[in-house]
């Protein structure tokens, strides 16, 4: 419901559907008690957000810390830990008004020198966040309740660069003036969120338990949060369905097994919350050389992979298939844009213009499991149909990103968060001074193309939408027509859970976000 | 008595060589019953063996036919099968044949290396040579016959201890033949009876080898063999169990034949023993 509130016409009628369907449903106040069972795949290697960014550490930690705003699903700002913003007109000066009562969970008050003290402790560990914060002159705290961050040059993007994950908050009276990677707190990490480290058995189970003095009234609802460990997706599904555990984040059931467990009596599905990460799958085309260099070889790559199919078949339909290289979920996207089709003839024809002469193309798959083995065996496929030949190099996590980062493959498949904003997750991808060997996350297809840098530059520190909407739009259009690399998926991140989990997500953070709305009808 | 006539006494041998005939005669065929890629996404995914016409054995989780896969996956299997074990042969025989003719130092030697190869487990060397070479088909024939090497070379040297004091090794060495010629001449010809029963049932091992690896994905991942097809089905195993199934069955009958094959060969070859029985 929550996510839909801001559209009346569409509330109205999923209202009545709920009235109609489900009038079991009708109870909206939220309960107080109760205990949530969550799946957590893979293990994280440690929960201090602050250091240890891995997507599962991501998904735990997000209860525990928390940053001064939350994004809902279109990317607007929210508060968290900032009541309220605001922005000046020149788009040079952010002041943020800090939430009064606010405590860690050692009971110490939070102030804006913690703020101040989180930038500089997130500046110098986080490369993402270096960048985000690469535009900030000066950041002062007037009062104890108020930061002021001023930069040196407009950057609209800059408010997206709040969220927990990007800029969590970090204890000041913790962490000042010791080695942070050794302070004994990373293992007993202390936050201002809604749920407190409990306990962790390693392997087993990791505990948060209520935060009994969390400043946002009655909240959170829920006792306890179990976070299960179980390597095997088997188990894991065998354990959601005999009621062990209530929630499977993305990434904790098998494609195939998505339709079984949402299908369940009493079991619900939800897509939302994607929307601030976005994963973008996509393949990396090297432009450097081999028949990959050729821009209607790529060309003929869009148009002969069947991006329908691998979403229905290899993602059970969930998902969408781009029309271009920004995501359909950003502000930016240009939606004039149509997706090359399947059109096999096309691609042949582009093969025949080109003079492909039957060269083999070497396929590196991502070895992340099942889904993605089957999809560059798809994707092999869809190629060889079309006359170009391909040969698959099979090698393991480590591998992939030394053949990456070594710029040494000819098509590669990959996947990119998105960040919510174009400058900080898209342009990395294209610009040409982020070509460096080094890095699979960079520029590695070495596009290079001087209009592409020059709009992404302007784009970003653009402060009237209509004029960066404009730049955002050719930029589009250009990277549509060159295909730098081939964009094959929006991937979904499906959540199942138990119906009666109510408020599980309710921005576009998704489960990253924590807890603190979450409420189980008992 | 003649020698398929011997063969044929042996009714589990018979039934041995008509299954084998039947998967050799579908792997020949398989470019001509199904000339497109197995890899080709033709139908509905998950379709049930029988469930629409045109699809015997139904299609896996991506719509692939598995009838084609199971052809070409027969040719793929023999082929392996065949090639890895005439490598092991190349490897094997001329190491057993000096170590059993020469005896001494270099018979010594040429065991402990043997022995060295044999007191690593076959399997986990495999998997150790096929991840560092990297999977592909070539790899693999090699990683299967290096570790399938030591019982041949063991085989060769025992017959080769027992043939060179015999009187017509002795007589080839009266009249001034060479070493190599009493090696190739005299002695290898008479050796040949095990090493080929050897052989049938090193085919099946290799079979299995590879499919074994192939289900561990370190299969040549461009070429569709029955290993690497349950290797894809393991996950899917609750929604569509014949996906496992049929090629399962396929390399069950394949190394049951190749076995009753070398068994039946052993009556035929060596008859005093097969009387006996």
């Amino acid at each position: 419901m929550t996510l839909l509130s801001s559209v009346p016409g569409r509330l109205s009628v999923a209202t009545l559907l709920v009235t109609l369907t489900a009038p079991v449903l009708a109870q909206e106040t939220p309960q107080s008690g109760g205990v949530a069972n969550v799946a957590i795949q893979p293990e994280p290697p440690g929960l201090m957000l602050p250091l240890v960014q891995n997507a599962p550490t991501q998904r735990v930690a997000g209860n525990i810390f928390e940053g001064l705003l939350r994004y809902d699903a279109d990317l607007d700002p929210m508060p968290q830990l900032a009541e309220s913003w605001e922005i000046s007109d020149d788009g040079l000066t952010y002041t943020f008004h800090l939430h009064p009562d606010v405590t860690w969970h050692d009971s110490e008050p939070f102030s804006a020198e913690d703020v101040l003290f989180s930038v500089d402790f997130m500046r110098e560990t986080n490369p993402r966040t270096r960048a985000a914060l690469d535009h900030v002159a000066d950041v002062t705290a007037p009062d104890d309740a108020t930061v002021v961050f001023t930069l040196d040059q407009p950057f609209p993007a800059f408010i997206q660069a709040f969220e927990v994950g990007t800029l969590p908050m970090v204890p000041k009276h913790i962490y000042e003036g010791t080695d942070y990677y050794n302070n004994p707190a990373n293992r007993h990490p202390i936050g201002t969120g809604p749920f407190e480290f409990a306990k962790w058995d390693r392997g087993s189970v990791i505990e948060l338990d209520k935060n009994p003095d969390y400043y946002e009234d009655g909240k959170p609802y829920l006792d306890k949060i179990y976070w299960h460990v179980i390597p095997d997706a088997a188990s894991r599904a065998a354990a959601y369905e005999n009621g062990t555990l209530d929630i499977m984040p993305a990434g904790s059931v098998e494609n195939f097994d998505i339709p079984r467990l949402s299908e369940m009596e009493g079991s619900c599905m939800t897509e939302a919350g994607n929307e601030y990460f976005n994963p973008f799958a996509m393949l990396w085309l090297n432009n450097r050389e081999g028949p990959t260099a050729d821009k209607r070889f790529r060309q003929a790559v869009m148009y002969a992979l069947d991006r329908d199919f691998a979403k229905n078949v290899l993602w059970n339909g969930l998902g969408q298939v781009p029309s271009g290289p920004f995501t359909s979920s950003l502000a930016a996207h240009d939606d004039d844009l149509e997706p090359y089709p399947h059109d096999p003839d096309r691609a042949e024809e582009l093969l025949d213009e080109m003079g492909y002469d039957g060269e083999p193309v070497r396929l590196l798959p991502l070895p992340y499991g099942e889904t993605w083995t089957r999809w560059s065996e798809a994707v092999r496929q869809n190629l060889e149909d079309v006359g170009i030949h391909v040969e698959t190099e099979s090698t393991d996590v480590a591998g992939w990103n030394q053949k990456i980062s070594d710029w040494d493959y000819d098509i590669a498949f990959t996947y990119l968060f998105q960040y919510g904003d174009p400058s900080l997750g898209i342009a990395r991808t294209y610009v040409s001074d982020n070509i460096a060997k080094g890095s699979p996350w960079n520029n590695v297809e070495g596009y290079e193309n001087p209009r592409v840098d020059e709009l992404f530059e302007a784009a970003a520190v653009e402060n009237d939408p209509d004029k960066r909407q404009a730049m955002y739009d050719e930029l589009q259009q250009i990277l549509h027509e060159d295909v730098p690399l081939a964009w094959i998926m929006e991937l979904a991140q499906p959540t199942i859970y138990r119906c009666n989990v109510h408020d599980l997500i309710t921005t576009g953070i998704g489960l990253n976000d924590g807890f603190k709305n979450a409420w189980i009808e008992q | 008595m003649n020698f398929f006539k011997r063969f044929a006494q042996n009714r589990g041998a018979l039934v041995g060589l008509i299954i084998l005939a039947l998967v050799v005669l579908l792997a020949l065929l398989a470019p001509f019953l199904y000339p497109d890629s197995p890899w080709r996404m033709v139908q509905r995914p998950f379709l049930a063996p029988g469930e629409i016409a045109g699809f015997p054995l139904g299609t896996d989780t991506m719509g692939r036919d598995v009838a084609a896969g199971l052809a070409h996956g027969a040719w793929v299997s023999l082929l392996i099968g065949l090639i890895s074990t005439v490598v092991a042969l190349a490897i094997g025989v001329p190491l057993g044949a000096l170590a059993g003719y020469f005896g001494g130092k270099i018979d010594d030697a040429l065991m402990r290396f043997t022995e060295f190869f044999q007191t690593i487990p076959n399997f986990a060397l495999a998997i150790v040579l096929v991840a560092i070479l990297e999977p592909s088909t070539v790899s693999i024939v090699l990683a299967i016959a290096i570790v399938s090497w030591p019982p041949v070379a063991r085989l060769v040297r025992g017959e080769f201890l027992s043939i060179k004091h015999r009187e017509y090794v002795e007589a080839a060495r009266l009249v001034g033949q060479t070493h190599r010629d009493i090696i190739i001449k005299q002695i290898l010809p008479n050796t040949l009876s095990p090493v080929i029963v050897l052989a049938s049932l090193m085919v099946a091992t290799a079979i299995l080898l590879e499919s074994s690896l192939s289900f561990l994905g370190l299969g040549d991942p461009d070429t569709m063999s029955w290993g690497y097809m349950i290797g894809a089905a393991r996950t899917v195993m609750r929604q569509a169990w014949w996906l496992s199934v049929i090629p399962g069955v396929a390399i069950l009958l394949t190394v049951l034949a190749l076995n009753l094959v070398g068994e039946g060969l052993d009556d035929a070859l060596n008859p005093q023993l097969a009387r006996a029985r």
